[in-house]
């Protein structure tokens, strides 16, 4: 079908040159003296003013880093990383604690400006209405430059900041909970960011309280050669509930930046967390240079009874993906759920998925992954999905489906579905297939051009998971699959 | 065999709320008199034994109330039907009756032929004589109905200490059965339900009733889903099992089924228990009034 | 993660360096056969017995299980075979059949083999050395390095190697009997082929038999491996019953099946009794618009491990793979699927589908199953489905109410589970050979298991 072929050509053609987000802004910055050793995680620790337990905390995990090795079993591909040839602290030199946003040095502004995403509250409520407000942690680099609504949150009860002002201002938390999902021990990325995390968020919904807004944290890496290792942390205590989202970007550049974060959920009784990412960190250029490696671990404990964690995510950039958002059922009546769009473009490499861990009595989970690949990309979906001895009546729903634009990509699934008792009901299904012809006649004899027949039918294609997304969320995302996929996509 | 219901109907009063308590506390007034055979029943029966009893019955599934002291008396050679809005109870009733595992029982009694059945496995109740036509018959792929039949019919007998068919006598009595429903061959062959429609799963229900010659049989909505041919074959089906010595509870939210299967009495269920009953002229009035009167008030707030 | 890192040797791949140093010259083979071996051994020795750092065996480790390595078996005495024949004869082992007694093909136990089928011993044919056979034999390409497979070629002892004219259509099926003789438990390697010229068409039967004389040697270790080759246009039906009665016994067993162009390859296998099984099947489709039917029931208990592992090769534009398996696990069993189809660049119009189902009766019992898919072709229709769980308790209840008791009930849908794949061999009496053995399996299990509970899910 002509159509079809027109489509895979221009998606070819045009590659993923086109970011968007890939200016680069100038901005002075201080950095840790380049390579990774003892003193550099001092030298981090130090910067922050950090308690003597989190700096021995880090260097716990910089001992255990040098006795692990890269993990392999990922299908992707990429050059061996010179871990002394990176900075491990960069930050935007104005902005060494800024307390307003009057002190935040306007060319970040700037380039928040840039994103479009709004940092001065008045714009944010001028922009969205008051109903649909939105509070954003802006990370650039390695360090948390503002944070908005954070008074009407306070009155709520709700702790949104930094995580590097968290460990000073409610030390308690940090201490309980750090760590305490993903432990220091846990793999080669999340072990080296525990051993050199500088910034991310830090959220605490006290119990009973819905979260009167939504929360948000764009990150963003601007330095050369630097790692972003950021850690965001969220404790949604008894009968509370929470909704968080993600954004990334980054400025195109020849070499490839490394993004090794670590997020850690906690859900206490009956509360609920959900958390949404839309990932567009720079996915290189049509040859595969440049590009963010994206290798993050992200983990939910649902540590309460009827708890609930729910992760969604759009991930259509970065060179190389390689992130399990997953959710540890441990409260009886819990469950967990993912929802996940990956597209993969020109040479990138995605390897995501998700852990379903069943451990208490009657916990459910779902689990809907969507995949598109196009140009000379490689899309792996691979999940997990146990049931313990003890965790009877568990269930899991599993459906994966794969989508080919051209034939010079790959999709793959590789389901790992464990189970070891009887009262367990698993169904998994998966499907790999490209867009039916069957579809494209049908729509273009209603009069649809091939390209926005394409567009309509990937839309439809991902729509479960998109109806997952907060709306305003939803709309990025749906503009970023049209960017992702270029030009094939209306 | 057919028997003008009895005149009494004055004797019943529609339950409202306040009035469903009024009608409990009269019947144990009732209890120790004479009419304590018909206690849970205003509706005085002189004739055929008590097939089945339930006494005060209050189930739950998974910690919700959904029967709630429930009386229900139906005799030999008596058509109960059994009408109530949804979520009145009537299918969680069927399913207590026949033995499912995830109702808790937590008061109450049930006696079929006097003897007690909540103690008993399905399979068990099943050689009692009791008989559940699904409301939506389970789907069994890789077993040949026939085999089923079979199986099923021999397990009873084997359980009621009779001899075994063989498998011609077996044959013989499938096949006379399955011409009158109108049951191919080529049905009785393909896996027991597995892909037949709607139609062709409640009739193959009505030849399993047939066949197993049950002493009590309840009917889970058999009517529903289906079109005016095949609810005339299924309504015969069940006419010709009528009998002074099996009781029925026909189970259904319209009135339609029972102009095809005439009851004897019909009980009117909301929320758990039996809130009204009367002869079946009942069953045309709820069709004009509707269940209104019998569903909860919305709380108040 | 760390599968460069070799951990100490165990007792049992020690003995088998020392097997093979000690036996390697009396193995049989030309110079070229020999160099394999050597080659072969080396390759095992790099990565050991596999372990659960392996992925292709991360559910099944090899080397925790198989803690020693048995002797080699040998070539079954005058006596045996005698006494095997007066066996068969009693038993009614069906004529038309080819026997490897310990791994070792005994001619004078076959018998009645039809025109057009040429059969001999794998030994004889190491020794001619024919490079295309050899070539064949080897197939290395389609096992992909796994270590048992090369285990197997440094040591297989012999086999059968039977080829199948062009044109040929055998009707009744040829049964290969493999029988146990040896008086103490014993390791035996074999390595068979079946050629299938263009055009031919047969069934081929495998079958276990247990010598009477026999120690209980169902304690015995095979590495058996059987590669087929299928010309344009052939068909073969495949059975295989990997039964016993063994819970010590160790059956390592690798399929490596090539397809031409619009051949059909159709396989069943029954597992049951044995104490550690892993059957492997490599399946390629080297011609256009083939078709593979696979299927096979595993029905465990005790403290039995069985493994299923397959890879399905679409190397070939427009063929259909169909892979379904099924799962009945009691006691303390631990069941494995694995199965990856392969769609390489170019296998357009490919359509594969796959489908396990496991159904747990115990709460010791477990169940790991990775279904794979791994596509580098967009005009393709692949899919997999996977379920895991205990008997329907709709289904039960249902049968219930229309007086079946709990254990006829559960008996009757655990036969209808594993019999909906045996009925699909297509050949009436191994249907009722198969349905045979699956009835006494359940028969056997000790009493019902309790009545499962629904999980309360508001």
């Amino acid at each position: 079908m002509p159509a079809v072929q027109e489509t895979v050509d221009r998606v070819k053609a045009i590659g993923v040159s086109e970011y968007k987000y890939g200016f680069f802004s100038d901005i002075e910055s201080e950095k840790a003296p380049k390579g990774l050793n003892e003193d550099t995680v001092r030298f981090i620790s130090a910067k922050k003013d950090e308690p003597a337990w989190l700096t021995e905390w880090r260097l716990g995990a910089y001992r255990r880093w040098l006795t692990m090795r890269e993990p392999r079993w990922a299908r992707v591909d990429f050059p061996k990383i010179d871990y002394q040839d990176l900075y491990y602290y960069s930050a935007p030199k104005t902005a060494a604690g800024p307390k307003s946003l009057d002190e935040v040095d306007p060319e970040l502004l700037k380039v928040y400006a840039k994103l479009g995403i709004p940092l001065r509250e008045q714009e944010a409520l001028a922009g969205i209405g008051p109903d649909r407000r939105i509070a954003v942690d802006a990370v650039f680099d390695s360090v948390s430059v503002v944070t908005t609504f954070r008074e009407e949150l306070a009155r709520a009860g709700v702790i949104f900041c930094p995580v590097s002002e968290a460990v000073h201002s409610h030390p308690d938390l940090v201490q309980k909970y750090l760590g305490s999902v993903v432990p220091t021990t846990d793999n080669f990325y999340a072990t080296l960011n525990s051993a050199v995390f500088s910034d991310g968020s830090f959220v605490y919904v006290p119990p009973g309280v819905r979260c009167p807004m939504e929360l948000s944290t764009y990150f963003r890496i601007n330095e050369q050669n630097t790692g972003q290792f950021e850690r965001t942390l969220i404790i949604a205590d008894k009968g509370s509930y929470v909704s968080y989202l993600e954004g990334c970007t980054a400025p195109k550049r020849d070499e490839n930046q490394l993004h090794a974060a670590v997020v850690e959920l906690i859900a206490l009784d009956d509360a609920e967390i959900k958390y949404s990412t839309v990932q567009n960190w720079y996915p290189g250029d049509a040859d595969g240079r440049g590009g963010i490696y994206n290798f993050v671990t992200k983990r939910g404990d649902c540590r309460g009874a009827n708890s609930k964690i729910s992760w969604t995510q759009v991930e259509t950039g970065s060179a190389i993906t390689w992130k399990y958002p997953s959710c540890i059922l441990r409260g009886d009546n819990s469950r967990g759920e993912f929802y996940s769009i990956a597209i993969s473009n020109g040479r990138q490499q995605v390897d995501s998925g998700t852990k379903m861990i069943h451990l208490g009595k009657n916990t459910t989970s779902r689990v809907i992954s969507k995949g598109i690949s196009a140009g000379r990309s490689q899309n792996t979906y691979r999940g997990q999905i146990s049931a313990h001895r003890k965790a009877t009546g568990a269930r899991n729903f599993t459906n994966c489906d794969s989508l080919l634009i051209g034939n010079s990509c790959g999709a793959h699934t590789v389901p790992y579905i464990e189970s070891k008792t009887p009262s367990a009901q698993f169904e998994h299904e998966a499907t790999t297939s490209k867009i039916s012809e069957d579809q494209l006649f049908y729509c273009m004899q209603r009069g649809i051009s091939g390209e926005e027949a394409t567009a309509l039918i990937v839309n439809g294609f991902v729509r479960d998971v998109l109806q997952q997304l907060p709306m305003e969320f939803a709309v990025e995302a749906q503009k970023l699959i049209a960017i992702s996929l270029e030009g094939s996509v209306g | 065999m057919r028997r003008a219901v009895p005149v009494g109907i004055g004797f019943l009063q529609k339950i409202t709320k306040n009035g469903a308590k009024n009608f409990r506390d009269r019947r144990s007034e009732n209890s120790s008199g004479q009419l304590a055979l018909n206690c849970s029943n205003p509706l005085i029966f002189g004739r055929g034994k008590i097939v089945l009893e339930v006494k005060n019955l209050s189930v739950s599934i998974g910690g919700r109330q959904i029967l709630d002291d429930l009386d229900l008396t139906v005799r030999d050679g008596e058509v109960a039907a059994l009408m109530g809005p949804n979520g009145s109870g009537k299918s969680t009733l069927s399913h207590v009756l026949a033995g499912r595992k995830d109702d808790t029982v937590e008061t109450g009694e049930v006696l079929l032929n006097g003897e007690s059945l909540l103690n008993l496995e399905p399979d068990a109740r099943a050689a009692k004589g009791l008989f559940l036509a699904f409301q939506y018959p389970v789907e069994i792929p890789g077993v040949a109905t026939l085999t089923f039949l079979k199986a099923a019919l021999n397990a009873q007998r084997k359980q009621r200490g009779q001899e075994e068919f063989s498998t011609p006598d077996f044959m013989k009595r499938v096949k006379a059965l399955a011409g009158k429903l109108k049951i191919s061959q080529d049905m009785l062959k393909r896996a027991l339900n597995a892909g037949f429609s709607g139609g062709e799963k409640k009739r193959m229900e009505i030849l399993q009733m047939a066949l197993l010659e049950p002493a009590f049989a309840i009917l889970d909505e058999t009517d529903s889903g289906l079109d005016i041919d095949a609810l005339r074959v299924v309504a015969d089906g069940v006419n010709a099992l009528r009998s002074p010595a099996r009781g029925f509870l026909i189970i259904t939210h319209y009135q339609r089924v029972l102009d095809y299967v005439v009851p004897d009495i019909v009980h009117v269920m909301a929320q758990g228990r039996i809130v009204r009953s009367g002869g079946k002229e009942l069953a045309v009035e709820l069709e004009k009034s509707g269940y209104r009167d019998y569903v909860a008030e919305p709380a108040v707030a | 993660m760390n599968a460069d890192i070799i951990p100490a040797r165990t007792p049992a791949e020690i003995s088998l360096a020392r097997t093979f140093d000690a036996f390697k010259a009396g193995l049989p083979g030309n110079m070229d056969v020999t160099k394999w071996r050597e080659a072969s051994f080396k390759a095992f020795k790099v990565s050991g017995l596999p372990h659960r750092r392996i992925e292709a065996w991360h559910y099944t480790d090899l080397r925790a299980l198989m803690r020693d390595a048995l002797p080699l078996a040998s070539f079954p005495g005058a006596a045996t075979i005698d006494a095997l024949r007066a066996e068969f004869a009693a038993a009614r082992v069906p004529r038309q059949r080819i026997v490897l007694v310990d791994g070792f093909f005994v001619p004078e136990l076959s018998d009645g083999l039809p025109e057009g089928l040429k059969v001999r011993s794998l030994a004889s044919a190491l020794t001619e050395g024919r490079p295309d056979l050899i070539a064949l034999l080897s197939s290395h390409d389609l096992a992909a390095r796994d270590p048992i497979v090369s285990l197997n070629a440094a040591l297989m002892q012999d086999g059968v190697v039977i080829e199948v004219a062009p044109s040929t259509v055998i009707a009744e099926p040829i049964n290969l009997v493999h029988a146990t003789a040896s008086p103490t438990p014993a390791a035996h390697f074999s390595r068979s082929a079946l050629i299938l010229g263009a055009g031919a068409s047969l069934r081929l039967a495998e079958s276990r038999h247990i010598a009477n004389r026999a120690q209980p040697v169902g304690a015995g270790q095979a590495n058996a491996c059987l590669i087929v080759s299928l010309g344009d246009g052939a068909k073969l039906a495949h059975t295989a019953m990997a039964t016993g009665t063994a819970p010590a016994g160790v059956r390592l067993e690798s399929v490596m099946v090539r397809i031409g162009a619009r051949a059909k390859f159709d396989s069943f296998a029954l597992v049951a009794g044995i104490g550690l099984v892993r059957r492997q099947m490599f399946v390629r489709f080297e011609g256009a618009e083939s078709e593979a039917l696979l299927s096979g029931v595993s029905l465990l208990g005790g403290r039995e491990h069985a493994d299923t592992t397959l890879l399905v090769e679409h190397v070939a534009p427009g063929c259909v793979s169909r892979e379904t398996f099924k799962y009945i696990l009691d006691e303390e069993a631990t069941g494995v699927f694995q199965g990856k189809i392969h769609v390489a660049p170019g296998a357009q119009k490919t359509d594969g589908k796959m489908l396990c189902k496991a159904m747990l009766l115990s709460d010791m019992a477990a169940m790991n199953n990775k279904p794979e898919l791994e596509i580098f072709a967009d005009d393709v229709a692949c899919g997999h489905g996977a379920t895991c769980g205990g008997l329907d308790i709709d289904q039960l209840f249902y049968l219930q109410t229309r007086g079946l008791p709990f254990a006829q009930a559960e008996a009757l849908l655990l036969e209808a589970f594993a019999g909906e794949l045996v009925d699909g061999i297509g050949h009436e009496g191994l249907i009722k050979a198969y349905r045979r053995e699956v009835s006494a399996w359940l028969s056997a299990r000790h009493g019902p298991t309790a009545a499962p509970s629904r999980g309360l899910i508001a």
